[in-house]
């Protein structure tokens, strides 16, 4: 074990942690904007910084490993200020149209706009003006929006394994761009978007939706494949309007294209809506209430089994439905009607 | 022996620029015709001739060595070459007017030359010239004779300093990274020098190859490396081929390789070329360059000593560290340890530009002072006009004014006034030079070479440069001194790498010392040195004015007025202050102020 | 999954997904990982790039491909020679793990002499993968320590596909990567509760957990805590079902949330059956092709309509939970199926809602593997079965104190060769294989109806090998259609070197060109799995 006093307080960690593990270990917070747990530091930002005894300069936590014996400060009249300067420094090439902004409420920058104060911008200059060029269905770039904190691009390399998108040109001009600027190509599974900490990345779904006022946000499991991922859904009455996932469960936080983006089916004008029966064979569906449908399913099916047995009525349970339902169902058939005649698509 | 005569003609870059080529083909010629057979016309060194002798500002320099006494000509173009043939080489009558004055002597004799030494006395294409001055001898006994804990105490005792810029005591930085557990360490050669201006590395690759090798083969030993890589400039075509050339030779000789010198000790090396990104000079940027990710520096610690390129223990010296190292090898840690100062040991390779008399590469002791440097070796200020500055350390360096001329150059000496060593540029600057234009001008470089990455340098030099440039521009507004400071400060305090850190020297050491100049352009709205066009009125002085016409056509907005051999006018509330008619006067009669 | 039943006396994947990163070796056969498991393929990302090494074995290029260390391209319907060999390979080396054979598995002996004939050089000429790296598979995966391997219905939709699972759990054995963290035999689950749903007992020969209908003790238990009499005869399986319907033994069907009309190989046979079907009840949230079959259709809810629990691949179960209302009047699918049950069986009050919270108690009450576990701890962390006792903290990876066979041990089986049921001919002379995009789920009933999803991959084609392109005389995106001895299909050519010449690919998600229409209903003896991956078709540009 390591030990370390950071602002006063004795923090004992194991070797390898780093100095900004160590101090949210301590109970400590520092600003980050290009932090991620899940992925490799980075250091860019330049938030984090602290002021470790013996260093000449103040360092980013997130980068500097922890020693034996490191005093560390948090905080300090230089540390704010310059941690001020690097905020108002962003907000200086921001589009200040957080009133529109689809990540108003959810983005990073705002906040730290906010915790500093930052009413007035001492370094008003130029801004980019990038134009937009996306065509994809999910995802919407607007560059102008983007930090640099790097976040999109590292999960993409390091997560993702795909390396869609990467830093391209110098100084000011420097961007985040998929190769030769080209639109966006990739498996849209939207990590990116789920790490960008400004409205830089956004889903294309979610534009125009609501942004705070009356969203539920419901802890549920992903309904496609057998990964078992942990989702938030978002909804507004009873329209679901975004999906996300948060970083401390067991898929960390990412998702697949479908998983993100494919709930467009649960508000489809598709859906079935009333129970239909056929009256006779070849004939046309008809509405019908809920008492007439169950009525009938439950004569028809008991009298099947009363005239050829129990043997003449079988059961498709379904592999997308929960426990529960698929429990009773094949309760409901070897309690109901005494037979085994029980399967689902687990081959298919 | 006695009857040979040996001309030597500088054919490097510089030198073939000037017409070296044209030169040594005269030569040629010229023997041929007057049947001269003892006759060698050595390419001297094809080498950079500022390598050779530093003095690029008398190209092409030619030595010519008859009964093995030399002499020394300067500014020789090819039609001069039938006299010095015939006065000299045949008549034994040198042509004294065109040969090499006081000054040219002063230049060099003011010189401590180590790393210089042999540039321009030996053919940098060839391995056995090398041998000759004892080349591979210093690689050969550290191998043979020494452990490579003991080359390593070696190398800190003399004392020497990374010459890339950090001046890192080298042998301490190795220490670091032998003592990492590893199955592999890497030693990387930094030839991506990358300030405007600078040459010193490529001169000497281009001019010593060889040297820069065994600096590295040593180093590799110490550290225990088995590959090592140059990374180096693509824009440096002569010394990446000499380079190749030299790693062939020395792989045919055994002196690369498996079993180095009978040893079990194995080395190879490889050249990596750089694309002339100025942050792949940082030494985290370059490892990311060399893993063919994008040139963007990562945040120290760890350093590369510990977790380099491939996440393995790296070394990485800059190629002036590395041609010293055969020279202490050779001749010991004391002998090294006994030039320089107290704490900057050797000597320090610098080129020496701007309004200087003499122009070129040098290599001084350390502690030498700035005036000795200035006005010995430099000669002094062009055209005698006043000193007013000197900037040391590349583009993030800062400007030292008249009142420290006394100032040693070493590394304490330089950071002591708010500047730094750099890897050695040094640009004299006299009265006709504006100190904000100057910070604009090195904010410029630095802005558009900043890798983006981190906020402080990417979005603060930016801001910096824009209230430089509306200062310049007539815009100033009270407080931009105080504001550029305060970002000037936090930029160099929070930026991630060497880059962010010094790009604001320029400004800081400008206001620290030439605040006035600042408050005039702010203030009053003018540039003392006259060179901020924006803050100028152009004006015709009428006794001087012949009515050419010249200015009116220079002209690009109508603003100039006069009829046909009468004095003209200038319409100031047309003109753009571009310069073009002060430019196109051969009167002198346009004025600015 | 009967087929790591018999091994090991329980299937499912025996370790976990978070376990993939400390691989050291991974062999992935007969999955498409990232297209198919894409969160599950993070992790193997993750393990290659803290140096693991990756086998994949595939027929087709596969993305997984770009993070290979070895990739075994066979031939589809060779995977067991192609597994026997590695194990051959292992076995010629010495590389086998001896204390673990010789602790922990049975029937060893007979296992090695069944490999016999699988050399590397007969695998190299009927799989097509050459014999070195066949050897090269082998020393990878076992001279790794710890090595897992993942398929998924790439080696089960075949007539052998029982026996290729119990070469993947010889393989297992052999190398002794069992019973620890970070390896195992891992099938990866197609879809969200496929495990629930087995676990549920939504099988025709077991109650929940896995327990025996056969086994008159089960049977006692159950009777018991349902109070009626059951019937121990084992049911028939879905594709014994569709004979059943033809040929007039079975006359009444209740089906939710499948869409078998599509899904099932030989469409055109099982859409027969279900018409001759008596009556059909479907209940689902679209009018999928099945509803449109049926006599009486139900409107069911989706996953954001209801409280329960799914069960992952991992043996997870985790809440879902309701978050907003059904359209109209459908209703959550428990709901409808509590009011059928108590119309059918006359118990229960009908005003009384079904309570998942009182049925997960009651599955909890007759599966030990569950027993541990409530809403109450499941509200806080999902939890991986078994779990035994409500402190126990739920398993990550199984048969840590040895198997639930009889003996305890594993037990080797003899995996001899068996051919497709359908080669290439003269007439038919490709080989078509089915499966999954990334954009795709299924049958397409639900991503079909997500707008972002169906502009990216809008239409269905079949990917064409160049160099049978260059035969068919067919560009990329020209018309073909495509014939097997059941049915036909028209759709756009993909000329792709995906696909290895001699064999075609269609993912099964568009209903206006169904890949099913084509795919043999050839049945697995053991596991009555059809042959959805291995048929024979002509193709003709038209």
């Amino acid at each position: 074990m390591l030990n370390l006093n950071i602002d006063g307080k004795d923090v004992a960690v194991a070797s390898g942690t780093t100095v900004l593990e160590a101090l949210r270990l301590a109970g400590l917070e520092v600003p980050t904007l290009c932090h991620d747990e899940r992925l490799k530091p980075f250091g860019a930002c330049r938030l984090c910084i602290v002021e470790i005894a013996g260093m000449p300069k103040p360092v980013t936590s997130c980068t500097t490993p922890a020693t034996d014996g490191m005093v560390v400060k948090t905080n300090s009249e230089r540390l704010y200020r310059l941690r001020k300067t690097t905020v108002e420094l962003l907000l200086s090439d921001h589009p200040n149209d957080c009133m529109v902004c689809g990540s108003s409420g959810d983005c990073t920058l705002q906040e730290l706009a906010y915790l500093y104060g930052i009413r007035e911008n001492r370094f008003l200059g130029e801004v980019r003006e990038h134009s937009r060029t996306d065509h994809n269905p999910f995802i919407i770039r607007d560059q102008n929006k983007c930090v640099m904190c790097g976040l999109c691009v590292r999960v993409c390399d390091e997560v993702q394994g795909v390396g869609a998108i990467g830093f391209s040109e110098r100084g000011f001009e420097a961007k985040v761009i998929p190769p030769f600027g080209h639109d966006l190509d990739c498996e849209f599974c939207g990590q990116c978007v789920s790490v960008c900490p400004t409205g830089a990345l956004a889903g294309s779904l979610w534009a125009g939706k609501p942004r705070s006022g009356g969203v539920v946000k419901t802890d549920t499991t992903c309904t496609y494949c057998g990964c078992g991922c942990n989702i938030t859904l978002s909804s507004h009455g009873d329209k679901v309007i975004r999906i996300d996932s948060v970083a401390d469960n067991h898929n960390r936080g990412w998702l697949c294209v479908k998983g993100r983006f494919g709930y467009e089916f649960i508000n489809s004008n598709e859906r079935l809506t009333t129970p239909l029966i056929r009256k006779k064979k070849g004939g046309e569906f008809e509405k019908a209430t809920w008492d007439e449908a169950l009525s009938f399913v439950a004569e028809k099916l008991s009298a099947i089994k009363e005239k050829h047995g129990a043997d003449s009525v079988a059961g498709l349970c379904s592999a997308r439905c929960t426990n529960e339902e698929n429990y009773l169902f094949q309760k409901l058939f070897r309690v109901g009607f005494g037979t085994n005649n029980i399967d689902h698509c687990a081959r298919y | 022996m006695n009857s040979e005569i040996v001309v030597s003609v500088c054919m490097g870059t510089g030198g073939i620029a000037a017409g070296g080529d044209m030169v040594m083909q005269a030569f040629e010629k010229e023997f041929e015709e007057a049947g001269v057979s003892n006759a060698i016309v050595k390419e001297h060194t094809r080498l950079h001739k500022v390598g050779c002798r530093g003095f690029c500002a008398r190209d092409v320099l030619v030595d010519i060595s008859v009964g093995g006494i030399i002499s020394t000509y300067q500014y020789i173009q090819a039609d001069m070459v039938n006299r010095l043939v015939k006065d000299h080489c045949i008549g034994k009558r040198p042509v004294t007017e065109w040969m090499v004055g006081d000054d040219y002597h002063n230049f060099h004799d003011s010189q401590t030359k180590i790393v210089l030494h042999d540039l321009g006395k030996i053919d940098p294409e060839s391995i056995d010239e090398y041998i000759r001055v004892d080349g591979y001898k210093a690689a050969e006994k550290a191998l043979t004779t020494l452990s490579p804990a003991e080359v390593i105490d070696t190398v800190k005792r003399s004392g020497l300093r990374g010459r890339g810029g950090g001046g890192f005591p080298t042998g301490v930085k190795w220490g670091f990274c032998a003592a990492n557990e590893s199955d592999q360490y890497y030693i990387i050669c930094n030839a991506d020098e990358g300030d405007p201006g600078a040459f010193m590395d490529r001169s000497v690759v281009e001019g010593n190859p060889h040297a820069v090798l065994e600096g590295m083969i040593i180093g590799a030993y110490a550290i225990g490396a088995s590959i090592g890589y140059v990374y180096i400039r693509a824009e440096y075509p002569l010394a990446v081929e000499r380079l190749h050339m030299a790693i062939k030779d020395a792989n045919e000789r055994g002196f690369l390789g498996k079993n180095l010198f009978g040893s079990d000790f194995n080395l190879k090396i490889k050249v990596k070329l750089g694309a002339g990104a100025f942050v792949c000079g940082e030494e985290t940027a370059l490892i990311a360059s060399i893993e063919g990710e994008r040139g963007m520096p990562r945040a120290k610690p760890p350093f590369p000593a510990n977790k380099g390129l491939w996440s393995k223990p790296t070394i990485i010296n800059n190629v002036e560290t590395l041609a010293n190292l055969p020279h202490i090898l050779n001749k010991g840690a004391e002998w090294f340890a006994a030039i320089g100062s107290e704490k900057s040991k050797g000597t320090k390779v610098i080129a020496l530009t701007g309004k200087i008399r003499n122009t070129g590469l040098i290599e001084i002791p350390m502690g030498m002072p700035l005036k000795d440097i200035i006005f010995d070796i430099g000669g002094g200020i062009e055209g005698d006009k006043l000193f007013k500055a000197v900037q040391t350390g590349g583009p993030s360096g800062g400007c030292i004014p008249q009142q420290h001329i006394d100032l040693p150059v070493h590394y304490e000496g330089l950071a002591s006034v708010g500047s730094m060593m750099g890897s050695g540029g040094m640009v004299v600057l006299d009265e006709t030079d504006c100190m904000v234009n100057i910070s604009k001008f090195f904010l410029e470089f630095t802005q558009s070479e900043s890798c983006g990455k981190c906020v402080p340098c990417r979005l603060g030099t930016k801001r910096l440069l824009e209230i430089l440039t509306r200062i310049t521009e007539g815009e100033g507004k009270e407080g931009d001194i105080e504001l550029l400071q305060e970002l000037a400060e936090d930029v160099r305090d929070s930026s991630l790498c060497g880059l962010g850190m010094s790009a604001p020297n320029p400004v800081l050491s400008t206001i620290k010392y030439f605040r006035h100049e600042y408050e005039a352009h702010i203030k009053q709205k003018k540039c003392p040195a006259k060179v901020c066009s924006k803050l100028l009125t152009f004006f015709i002085r009428e006794d001087m004015c012949v009515g050419c016409g010249m200015c009116v056509r220079a002209c690009s907005v109508n603003a100039i007025t006069g009829e046909k051999k009468q004095p003209h006018k200038i319409n100031n509330t047309l003109c753009i202050q571009c310069g073009s008619c002060f430019d196109a006067c051969k009167f002198s009669a346009v004025l600015k102020e | 999954m009967a087929g790591l039943a018999a091994k090991f006396g329980s299937g499912a994947m025996t370790n976990s997904v978070a376990e993939i990163a400390d691989n050291d070796a991974l062999f992935v056969i007969g999955s498409n990982t990232t297209e198919n498991h894409p969160i599950i393929a993070l992790r193997m990302k993750e393990a290659v790039a803290k140096g693991a090494k990756l086998i994949v074995a595939d027929p087709r290029k596969i993305p997984l491909v770009k993070y290979a260390t070895l990739w075994l391209r066979h031939k589809p319907g060779t995977d067991s020679v192609l597994l026997n060999s590695i194990m051959k390979a292992i076995l010629a080396e010495g590389l086998e793990d001896k204390t673990f054979i010789n602790e922990q598995t049975q029937g060893y002996e007979e296992f090695v002499q069944s490999l016999d004939p699988f050399t590397p050089e007969y695998a190299e000429e009927m799989t097509g993968v050459p014999a070195k790296d066949i050897i090269e598979a082998a020393r990878i995966f076992a001279a790794a320590e710890n090595a897992g391997i993942y398929y998924a219905m790439g080696i089960t939709q075949h007539v052998m596909g029982t026996n290729n699972v119990l070469a993947v759990g010889n393989l297992a054995m052999l190398t002794g990567n069992l019973g620890k963290r970070a390896c195992g035999v891992n099938p990866l689950r197609g879809q969200n509760n496929v495990q629930g749903a087995c676990d549920m007992g939504g099988l025709p020969n077991v109650y929940p957990g896995y327990q025996k209908v056969d086994v008159p003790a089960v049977q006692e238990k159950f009777e018991k805590a349902w109070g009626v009499p059951l019937s121990g005869k084992i049911g028939m399986p879905a594709t014994v079902m569709t004979g059943a319907m033809l040929e007039g033994s079975l006359k009444g069907m209740y089906i939710f949330g499948e869409n078998p009309a599509m899904s099932d190989p030989n469409t055109t046979h099982s859409v027969k059956a279900f018409e001759s079907l008596e009556f059909l009840v479907v209940q689902d949230i679209f009018m999928t092709e099945t509803a449109q079959l049926a006599d009486v259709v139900l409107p069911g809810a989706s996953f954001a309509e209801k409280e329960g629990t799914f069960t992952s691949s991992e043996r997870r179960i985790q809440r879902v939970r309701k978050a907003i209302n059904s359209p109209g009047q459908a209703r959550s699918d428990l709901a409808i199926i509590d009011q059928l049950y108590k119309r059918i069986t006359g118990q229960g009050d009908l005003e009384i809602a079904a309570d998942p919270v009182a049925i997960f108690d009651e599955i909890a009450g007759l599966w030990a593997g569950v027993a541990g576990m409530s809403y109450g701890r499941l509200e806080k962390n999902s939890l991986q079965w078994p779990c035994l006792t409500e402190d126990h903290p739920g398993t990550e990876y199984l048969f840590k104190d040895g198997f639930n066979t009889e003996s305890g041990k594993a037990i080797f089986s003899q995996v001899p060769y068996v051919a497709s049921k359908e080669l290439p001919d003269k007439e038919y002379p490709f080989v078509l294989t089915t499966g999954r995009q990334l954009f795709h789920y299924h049958t397409g009933t639900m991503t079909r109806r997500s707008s972002g999803l169906n502009k990216v991959a809008p239409e269905p084609f079949v990917e064409v090998n160049p160099a049978d392109a260059k035969i068919l005389g067919v560009n990329n995106g020209e018309k073909l259609t495509v014939t097997s001895r059941r049915g036909q299909i028209k759709l756009k050519a993909k000329v792709s070197k995906i696909v290895p010449p001699n064999v075609v690919f269609i993912p099964f998600h568009y209903s206006e060109a169904a890949a099913n229409l084509l795919t043999n209903d050839a049945m697995d003896p053991v596991c009555k799995i059809m042959e959805a991956k291995v048929c024979a078709v002509k193709i003709e540009k038209r």
